[in-house]
């Protein structure tokens, strides 16, 4: 039943990144002045937007993992489970937008990178959760669980004021195309579509990918405790 | 060297004193962090004063960043000692057991290290002016606001991830990796507002960044303090 769901759920979202692939590719009328390569957009935006979401659930996580580990520890380890895994799986996403925002600014800007508001926010970003994802490895233990959803909350706090500084400082992306204004928005129905599209498949991909992690996290956590409690017993 | 325990009726600044009495006098026998610090600095002032051979010109707008990085990997080696002291003999778990207040513990190392790296900072300071053929075009006292508050965020942040590091594996190349992604919007203030003061351009008539810098040193010392039994206790 479980292995049957498991594969329900890969065919939907493989289905659900082919129809996005399509609509992005073949259907969405070609920019009037960026041309094909506005096609990334579909890609970037969406990969962004969820990059942010995922960097979210891990401070989330983290506050709860502080909050529950001397209470209830068993909730504490779930809590952990769900920070490491959408720390890395925002990482992932994050590093897409950093491949996919050079690709697209080379041909439009004719530079590859600026150090612009929103770049330089997403590769800070992006450096303090790798910087995360170390520190998980340098450490061991419940002590390093501890530590980590430490550094996690000092990350999601650098995070707004990298962005107002740099938005005081310079700024070349172009206006956020959501709730930048009263001229924003994808104003073509086939854009939009497509662009919806996109977000949603990239949405179930990310949180298959999610919740597949945090089950793994899960068990190796379980073969971890039980390795502790075999040894404690001498065996 | 005499021990003073502090009983917890000896208020919070006595306790803080007592910490601080005790580091500044490690220090005065050895002035080990004092003498490698102030060397390191020098030759990376060196280093990059022959790497980009600057003019005049070209100097005012590169020595806020020179200065602070030079100041940034000369104190990450002793905001390492600052906590590897404290292993030798369990002093660091003694302290943990002693009833008294853990912020008075930070506060105190946090204060030590601020007067090491300033002391650094003044001996450099000649040093540096010759070197890049310096001389403020803008108001020069303001250096007196924008050194000290950016050496306190390098140094509060510092601290606390030295403290949170020490019981990694590799703590000496840990500390870095986790503290430079979170100063780097400290580190941006900073810079910009050395080179504003440097340079005289006027860019920045309502002094923004060195309120930036304020609000990032009341932000994350506020931070610290709340989340550094967290992390002195984490098991």
């Amino acid at each position: 039943m479980k292995r049957l769901l498991l594969l329900l759920a890969f065919v939907g979202v493989a289905l659900l990144m082919a129809w996005g692939f399509y609509q992005a590719i073949f259907v969405a009328p070609t920019e009037a002045t960026m041309g094909d390569v506005q096609r990334i957009f579909y890609y970037h935006v969406p990969n962004a937007m969820l990059s942010f979401l995922f960097f979210a659930i891990s401070f989330v996580a983290s506050i709860l993992f502080l909050a529950w580990r001397n209470g209830s520890p068993v909730r504490a380890q779930t809590a952990d489970a769900w920070a490491l895994a959408a720390a890395e799986v925002g990482v992932v996403f994050c590093s897409v937008v950093l491949v996919t925002g050079p690709l697209w600014a080379r041909p439009v800007w004719g530079i590859w990178w600026t150090w612009d508001a929103r770049l330089t926010t997403t590769l800070i970003l992006w450096l303090i959760y790798v910087s995360y994802l170390l520190l998980r490895r340098f450490a061991e233990g419940a002590q390093m669980q501890t530590l980590a959803a430490v550094l996690s909350i000092f990350g999601a706090l650098d995070v707004p004021i990298v962005y107002m500084a740099n938005r005081w400082w310079r700024t070349q992306h172009p206006a956020p195309v959501f709730g930048g204004g009263p001229d924003s928005g994808i104003k073509d129905p086939t854009m939009l579509a497509a662009f919806g599209w996109n977000v949603l498949a990239w949405a179930a991909w990310g949180l298959m990918l999610l919740t597949l992690r945090v089950h793994v996290e899960r068990r190796q956590q379980r073969i971890r405790h039980q390795q502790s409690v075999a040894a404690l017993a001498g065996k | 060297m005499t021990t003073r325990l502090a009983a917890p009726e000896r208020g919070w600044v006595a306790l803080v004193w007592t910490h601080l009495h005790k580091d500044l006098r490690i220090e005065w026998r050895s002035r080990e962090a004092i003498n490698s610090m102030l060397f390191f600095a020098l030759l990376v002032v060196v280093l990059f004063s022959m790497a980009f051979d600057p003019t005049a010109a070209a100097s005012r707008e590169i020595a806020g960043g020179v200065l602070c990085v030079a100041t940034l990997f000369a104190s990450v080696s002793v905001l390492n000692q600052a906590w590897t002291r404290e292993i030798r003999h369990e002093v660091l778990d003694a302290l943990r057991m002693t009833p008294a207040d853990r912020s008075a513990i930070f506060v105190a190392k946090v204060l030590a290290n601020f007067f090491f790296v300033t002391v650094v900072q003044g001996l450099l300071a000649p040093v540096f002016f010759i070197f890049y053929n310096l001389r403020p075009l803008g108001n020069g006292w303001l250096l007196l606001a924008v050194v000290p508050l950016g050496t306190w965020a390098l140094v509060a942040n510092g601290t606390f991830f030295a403290a949170l590091s020490i019981r990694s594996r590799n703590r000496e190349l840990l500390l870095p990796l986790i503290l430079f992604p979170i100063f780097l919007p400290a580190l941006l203030a900073m810079v910009l507002a050395v080179k504003t003061i440097l340079t005289g351009d006027g860019s920045d008539p309502h002094l923004l960044w060195l309120k930036m810098l304020a609000g990032y040193d009341i932000i994350f010392m506020t931070v610290s303090l709340l989340l550094f039994d967290t992390v002195l206790q984490a098991e």
